[in-house]
């Protein structure tokens, strides 16, 4: 199925869960958030919570800033 | 001591970790200025390059995070930064910044006391910059803020504290502490600042771009003490008339 990740399309496989995303990405669950269609998932959440097709992600982090 | 929310800090220099040439070298920068806060932002992660994570490059035990609603250009894209980071770990601290012009980065005072109101009753500790105008500083401090952040100049400007006389006010009349933020390009400004009675300032673009930002960081460490010490210990009156130093007396042998 295909979901918008970052702003970009995403070819991934159907019932993929958050939680699954972040770590095929590489990134760590404890550090990112995810806003899923909108509304923040809550990190408790992201092992249960399964993307359908069109599902519309943010993945955003701390970086440097002032 | 200077004390933010119940919260005690032994340095007056906060420091922003944007803009510098490697993480390791900003870590190095945070070190050497002593700071106990350090402001960081929240952004897309880039999947191409995901890079250093900052939030495993800086000890979180031993400086309080102070994440930052910087890109926000009205106070609902500000409390949703504010929640997302509040959802990402990045505690209850915040620095709400609402700029929604790009050329100037000033402060929108509405939207941002619009947000000051929603988020102190979200239960975040707000510390609002703001444009150094003493009667948004009493506002916001009404609405719950726990700190003000005058700017000195527009960010990234390094032009010093353009706003001395208005940030003066706000110190004089404050009852939470005032931190100078924004434009402060020279320990001088920073000290500057400090001698005025600000209880800190926040540093960012004059460490990151100097050209040994290790060294300049504690710079800016020695120059917000010396500020203190100065402010603490009572500068003299300025005056036009101009008064001997040495006595007035004693000269007869002259004649």
């Amino acid at each position: 199925m295909k979901i918008i990740c970052n702003g970009k399309e995403m070819d991934v496989k159907d019932s993929l869960t958050i939680e699954k995303l972040v770590v095929d990405l590489d990134l760590n669950p404890a550090t990112v958030v995810v806003e899923c269609n909108g509304s923040i998932v809550l990190p408790d959440n992201y092992a249960e919570q399964q993307l359908s097709e069109g599902s519309v992600l943010e993945l955003i982090r701390f970086v440097g800033g002032g | 001591m200077l004390t933010i929310a119940g919260h005690n800090f032994k340095s007056r220099l906060l420091v922003g970790t944007g803009k510098f040439a490697s993480s390791q070298l900003m870590k190095e920068a945070i070190d050497a200025s002593g700071s106990e806060m350090v402001t960081v932002a929240l952004r897309r992660v880039d999947l191409d390059d995901p890079g250093d994570d900052i939030m495993s490059v800086l000890d979180r035990e031993r400086y309080v995070f102070l994440p930052n609603t910087s890109g926000a250009r009205n106070s609902d894209e500000a409390v949703r930064l504010a929640r997302m980071s509040k959802a990402s770990g990045g505690g209850e601290w915040l620095k709400l910044e609402v700029t929604p012009d790009p050329r100037t980065l000033l402060p929108d005072p509405v939207e941002t006391l619009k947000a000051t109101e929603i988020l102190v009753r979200e239960g975040f500790k707000v510390l609002p910059y703001m444009n150094a105008d003493p009667i948004l500083a009493l506002k916001l401090q009404d609405a719950g803020a726990v700190a003000v952040m005058p700017l000195g100049s527009p960010i990234g400007t390094n032009q010093g504290l353009l706003t001395r006389f208005q940030v003066e006010i706000i110190i004089d009349q404050a009852r939470v502490p005032v931190i100078v933020d924004a434009g402060l390009g020279a320990p001088s400004h920073a000290a500057e600042a400090m001698e005025l009675g600000a209880d800190a300032v926040l540093v960012n673009t004059a460490m990151a771009v100097a050209g040994d930002p290790v060294r300049m960081a504690k710079a800016f460490a020695m120059a917000v003490e010396a500020g203190r010490s100065a402010y603490e210990s009572g500068l003299g009156r300025r005056q036009a008339q101009a008064m001997a130093s040495s006595p007035a007396v004693g000269l007869g042998f002259l004649n």
